[in-house]
């Protein structure tokens, strides 16, 4: 055992394609299409959507380096349990730090950093990944998928607040360059959720474009 | 009872959870293909969501809320326990689940052989943990109104998973560009229903 790890070096090939392949080719949200839930409904401003990331990424990483220690002890039967009640673990941990250090951002978040727990991408690597690898495959897997779902966050919640309020973190753009003066009129319709389902349909297709083999049905 | 009325109806057009909260996406997109899967597993969530909020509710009320534990001793006053919100929602569902599971398929087999397949699926659903949130985040005055939200919430993501899936039937047969077939024409048409769902909103109740 200890011998077959000392063989495979820390970031082989094989491990860093586990870290870059979700952000492009096998990203959670966009080709998976998992855990769409939680991506959309906090992107009306960047500054959520990056602390949601973060979140992710971190009860994901944290998340499945625990299940794949665990895996060989985890009895199959009532395994969707034992993942549920460390998932709930993580995401306290995560809800009561934001509260205590960031009480705006988790009033915006509201119920959204519960609902991490049912988020499909972590139950999703769990039953897929961490319940067959080791521990570090296990982890670059985990913020692999993080980094994925947090990039489309990313950019959606960009284009929704550069056009819905014309501001990019609180910094006024649109201001600045002096759109407003020649009768440039903030889009409304970007900040209403229906817009968030829009912008992700349209990456969407963009990927797919530019990744024929990437549509299928 | 008039609020018990006005929380139901806002809870299916006004605060769709589909719509306006995007609760419950995943299953929402999975398993819209065809109208009848998507009738069985609205049914089920409506199902499951009847259960599990008032139950949560309870939870709640007498476990979790600070100051919630003053039946047991007056001395409890102090303590909050609702950072165990979570944990306890969770398990709540998931027993919940497995129960409902175990009752139908005993009591009513024909239930259970179209409904049953959903019902593991639908303990990581977020719509079901969202509606505990939401219930516990809004203060619900009473176990009725508790009732009459969790109920509303169920039919607004049944119409929506119903809907979606009848559109998806028809679009089958129209010329949608390659890259956008699939998820990517799925999601516009969602959020174009969303629009339509947002002339509610001026709904006063």
């Amino acid at each position: 055992m200890s011998e077959q790890v000392q063989k495979e070096s820390m970031f082989s090939t094989k491990n860093i394609k586990l870290l870059t392949d979700p952000i492009g080719k096998n990203n959670p949200i966009t080709v998976q299409v998992l855990g769409i839930c939680s991506a959309l409904a906090v992107t009306a401003k960047l500054e959520p959507a990056i602390v949601m990331s973060i979140s992710v990424m971190f009860v994901l990483g944290a998340g499945n380096v625990i299940i794949s220690l665990l895996r060989n002890t985890i009895p199959q039967r009532i395994r969707i349990i034992v993942q549920l009640v460390i998932i709930a673990a993580l995401v306290i941990i995560v809800d009561q730090i934001l509260k205590a250090y960031a009480y705006q951002v988790s009033k915006q978040l509201s119920v959204f950093v519960g609902l991490i727990i049912t988020n499909c991408i972590i139950m999703g690597r769990f039953e897929a990944f961490s319940m067959v690898n080791k521990p570090w495959p296990s982890f670059m897997d985990g913020i692999g998928n993080g980094l994925g779902y947090g990039m489309i966050l990313v950019i959606v919640a960009f284009f929704r607040e550069l056009f819905g309020s014309g501001t990019i973190l609180g910094w006024e753009v649109f201001k600045t360059i002096g759109l407003y003066d020649i009768g440039y009129v903030n889009n409304g319709l970007m900040i209403l959720p229906p817009m968030a389902l829009i912008v992700v349909g349209v990456i969407i297709w963009v990927q797919r474009s530019k990744n024929p083999d990437l549509i299928k049905d | 009872m008039q609020e018990i009325f006005n929380i139901f109806i806002k809870s299916i057009f006004i605060d769709n959870m589909v719509f306006a909260y995007f609760l419950g996406m995943c299953s929402y997109i999975a398993v819209s293909k065809t109208v009848n899967t998507s009738v069985g597993l609205g049914a089920a969530v409506i199902f499951v969501l009847g259960i599990t909020v008032p139950v949560d509710y309870l939870m709640n009320e007498y476990l979790l809320k600070p100051g919630a534990l003053v039946w047991l001793d007056e001395d409890f006053a102090e303590v909050d326990l609702s950072f165990l919100s979570f944990i306890m929602f969770i398990a709540v569902i998931a027993s919940m689940v497995q129960l409902v599971e175990m009752v139908v398929e005993k009591f009513s087999p024909a239930l259970y052989s179209s409904l049953g397949i959903f019902l593991p699926l639908i303990a990581v659903n977020c719509a079901i943990l969202g509606g505990s949130l939401f219930m516990q985040e809004r203060e619900y005055q009473s176990l009725g109104e508790a009732t009459a939200f969790a109920l509303g919430s169920g039919i607004g993501w049944f119409l929506a998973i119903v809907g979606i899936a009848a559109i998806r039937e028809k679009i089958h047969y129209s010329n949608v560009p390659g890259p956008l077939k699939g998820i990517g024409i799925t999601f516009i048409i969602t959020g174009l229903m969303g629009i339509a769902f947002m002339s509610f909103l001026g709904i006063k109740l």
